[in-house]
């Protein structure tokens, strides 16, 4: 137990879990801006597989990693218009829709890798980009400043979130027809037409959360890689509160307990590491039992709108 | 409710039509998907066919796959008609595999006939449990339960991890040295009946298939069904008429647990007699769409898990004998998913256009009368 609490280490666990949050943020800041116009969707998870298997081809094929983001960007559009046309237009009920996304994403990406890839490769993703004179700062520098461009859009992901929904028009209108769609219908705003493109955002941004995974953080691409970390986005939205600073701090500690036992592998000690892991996911469950209770969510999450009544 | 039963309508004969349709708009779009991967849909589709249908071989495992399919989706049926989204199979499965191979290797000198119907019950039990508090976190404190059984679900597979290397490790497989995470196999009196010799199949699915029975007089022929069902339907309705909205909402998820929990437990004793890593196989959501496609009625159940249970078998033999990825089931899974939920729409539309012929809103004397004469029209919209 001495060793793991030395600086290196401590240095080591806080820089992972810095690095670990980016797809978190990704995927949950998208999916709350879906949420905040109240579609709930619970597909994200097979999104980002999508996401992350369309970057990792391109990158594979072609080496040029703007490219293979760009490829997961489009595909998570695409996914994510799929969904808009089930969810809002249809009106389907938004729980069992994300499941036949997430089941049809995780079935359609392992399908994709294995005909067209075959076997376990490996590419060059985004390298570290050390920001001069910050990294240089001992601790701080290492653990804050020592990253892939990847982790620091990720990061920039929050106070442009904050910005669009509470500075903007559009956010205002994403938010009006999350509350009370009838009204922002009576005034004028396209319901349907805010969802679409808050869905297909929030899918857009699920897309390069798989990137972030598969050309960002490990640089291979693996059948359901994400292993339900996408869910886990989805609730982070809740435990956040609908606010971007609280699915900051969410999948902070996510990241860093994940960081805590990949380090406690790598060291050899003896901790029952999949019991300390429970521990987030009973935090969520307590966090949504007790002090999300304080945080209303949007009025109409989950109610499809139809006009005309 | 017996009115529209009884007669012959095109509406009805529509919405039995739907999800068959949206089977075959899925397969459709998946020979798309070969023909682009360069793969023959129709050699992929016919090897498929009869691997799962094609001899007794195939039937037999396609019936072993029914068996947790159609236990789960039974389940699912309770849950979903009761208002509640469970997506916790997974880790509902893995409790009940997990308490039923606890109480057999405690118990190893128990007759078979205490034994057996114990170590089941256990199984039942603790995914009642598990889909329990997911059912109470929302009935009483208004947790979103797709949330909580998202996060039930990871919880689950990490204790069963834990379990699986520590505790619960086989004793010979630490004493090899090759620490493949299982358990010790269980006691033999508790594994369930071979119903085809050198085959896998066993007597859990005639147990299934009584359940599926039960299930149906249990949701139709019963007060508590009835109630489950109004409470699915329109929550305040019910709460006028006096039903305790909160305790049926708690009561379906824990009832929709017990039979994710008895699937867990019937692959232990039926399949694996130990308890393996991957046990749960992904039920957990297969299940939702053998419900769904099943109309999420009990008996719809039965035939619409022989066909996803022959969709799974039939895409190993894919796998194996063509090469041809069997997560093309998967997606194709997730496809009717999306379009049974997408013609919804559909039915919605004309029911709404139906109930504007009488009146709109429920009047507030007789509300549950509006709720049942929903019921009679079996949407299945949640």
């Amino acid at each position: 137990m001495k060793e793991f609490f030395t600086v290196a280490v401590l240095v080591g666990i806080a820089h992972s879990g810095i690095r670990l949050a980016a797809p978190y943020l990704f995927a949950s800041l998208g999916e709350m801006v879906g949420q905040l116009s109240g579609v709930l969707n619970l597909g994200v998870d097979g999104i980002m597989l999508m996401g992350a298997f369309a970057a990792f081809y391109v990158v594979f094929m072609t080496g040029n990693l703007w490219l293979g983001l760009l490829a997961a960007l489009v595909v998570g559009a695409l996914m994510g218009l799929l969904m808009a046309l089930v969810s809002v237009t249809m009106g389907a009920e938004q729980g069992i829709s994300g499941i036949g996304l997430y089941l049809f994403g995780l079935g359609l990406s392992s399908l994709l890798f294995k005909t067209m890839i075959g076997s376990v490769e490996s590419v060059s993703g985004f390298s570290t980009l050390n920001i001069p004179v910050l990294s240089n700062i001992p601790i701080i520098g290492p653990i804050f400043f020592d990253h892939s461009v990847v982790v620091y859009l990720a990061y920039l992901m929050a106070p442009v979130s904050w910005y669009l929904i509470n500075r903007t028009t559009l956010g205002l209108k994403i938010r009006a027809v999350g509350q009370n769609p009838e009204a922002a219908d009576s005034l004028g705003v396209s319901v349907n037409g805010v969802r679409y493109f808050t869905v297909i955002y929030g899918s857009a941004m699920a897309g390069i959360a798989g990137a972030a995974l598969s050309i960002g953080l490990l640089n291979v691409f693996q059948e359901n890689m994400t292993n339900g970390l996408g869910f886990i986005a989805v609730a982070l939205v809740y435990f956040g509160g609908w606010r971007p600073f609280g699915i900051l701090a969410g999948a902070l500690l996510f990241s860093t307990v994940n960081a805590l036992q990949l380090w406690a592998q790598v060291l050899g000690i003896g901790i029952p590491s999949d019991l300390a892991v429970m521990l987030p996911y009973v935090l969520t469950i307590v966090a949504l039992a007790f002090a999300v209770r304080q945080v209303r969510q949007p009025a109409a999450l989950t109610k499809p709108f139809e006009r005309g009544e | 409710m017996g009115k529209s039963r009884t007669s012959f309508s095109w509406d009805r004969l529509i919405d039995f039509l739907l999800p068959i349709v949206a089977v075959l708009a899925a397969l459709l779009v998946g020979a798309v998907l070969l023909l682009l991967l360069g793969e023959n849909p129709i050699t992929a589709y016919t090897v498929l066919i009869r691997g799962s249908l094609g001899n007794v071989n195939g039937l037999t495992q396609t019936l072993t796959k029914m068996t947790p399919l159609l236990l789960v989706a039974l389940g699912i049926c309770i849950a979903f008609r009761g208002g509640m989204i469970n997506i916790g199979g997974e880790g509902q499965i893995i409790l009940g595999a997990l308490a039923t191979t606890a109480v057999a290797l405690a118990f190893p000198t128990w007759p078979r006939w205490i034994l057996l119907p114990v170590v089941l019950l256990s199984g039942a039990l603790a995914g009642a449990f598990w889909g329990g508090i997911a059912g109470v976190l929302k009935a009483q404190l208004d947790v979103n339960e797709i949330l909580s059984t998202v996060m039930l679900n990871v919880i689950a597979l990490q204790l069963m991890n834990f379990l699986l290397r520590g505790p619960m490790l086989d004793p010979e497989q630490i004493a090899a040295g090759t620490n493949i995470a299982q358990s010790a196999a269980l006691p033999k009196q508790v594994w369930l009946t071979r119903l085809v010799p050198r085959t896998l199949l066993h007597s859990g699915i005639i147990l299934a298939i009584i359940l599926a029975v039960l299930v149906y007089l249990l949701l139709w022929r019963t007060t508590v069904g009835y109630r489950i069902r109004a409470v699915g339907l329109n929550q305040s309705a019910s709460r006028y008429a006096g039903i305790p909205v909160r305790s049926y909402m708690a009561l379906s998820m824990i009832l929709s647990g017990g039979f994710a929990g008895l699937a867990g437990a019937v692959e232990v004793t039926g399949v694996h007699h130990r308890m393996i890593e991957g046990l749960s196989g992904g039920y957990g959501f297969s299940g939702i769409v053998a419900a769904l496609f099943g109309h999420l009625h009990p008996l719809g159940a039965i035939p619409a898990s022989f066909f996803f249970g022959a969709l799974l078998v039939g895409a190993d033999k894919m796998q194996r004998t063509i090469q041809v990825p069997s997560a093309l089931i998967i997606a194709l899974q997730g496809l009717v998913v999306l379009f049974v939920v997408a013609s919804e729409y559909y039915v919605r539309k004309r029911s709404r256009r139906r109930v504007a012929v009488s009146s709109d809103e429920p009047p507030s004397d007789e509300p549950l009368a509006d709720a049942s004469a929903h019921l009679g029209q079996e949407v299945i919209g949640v």
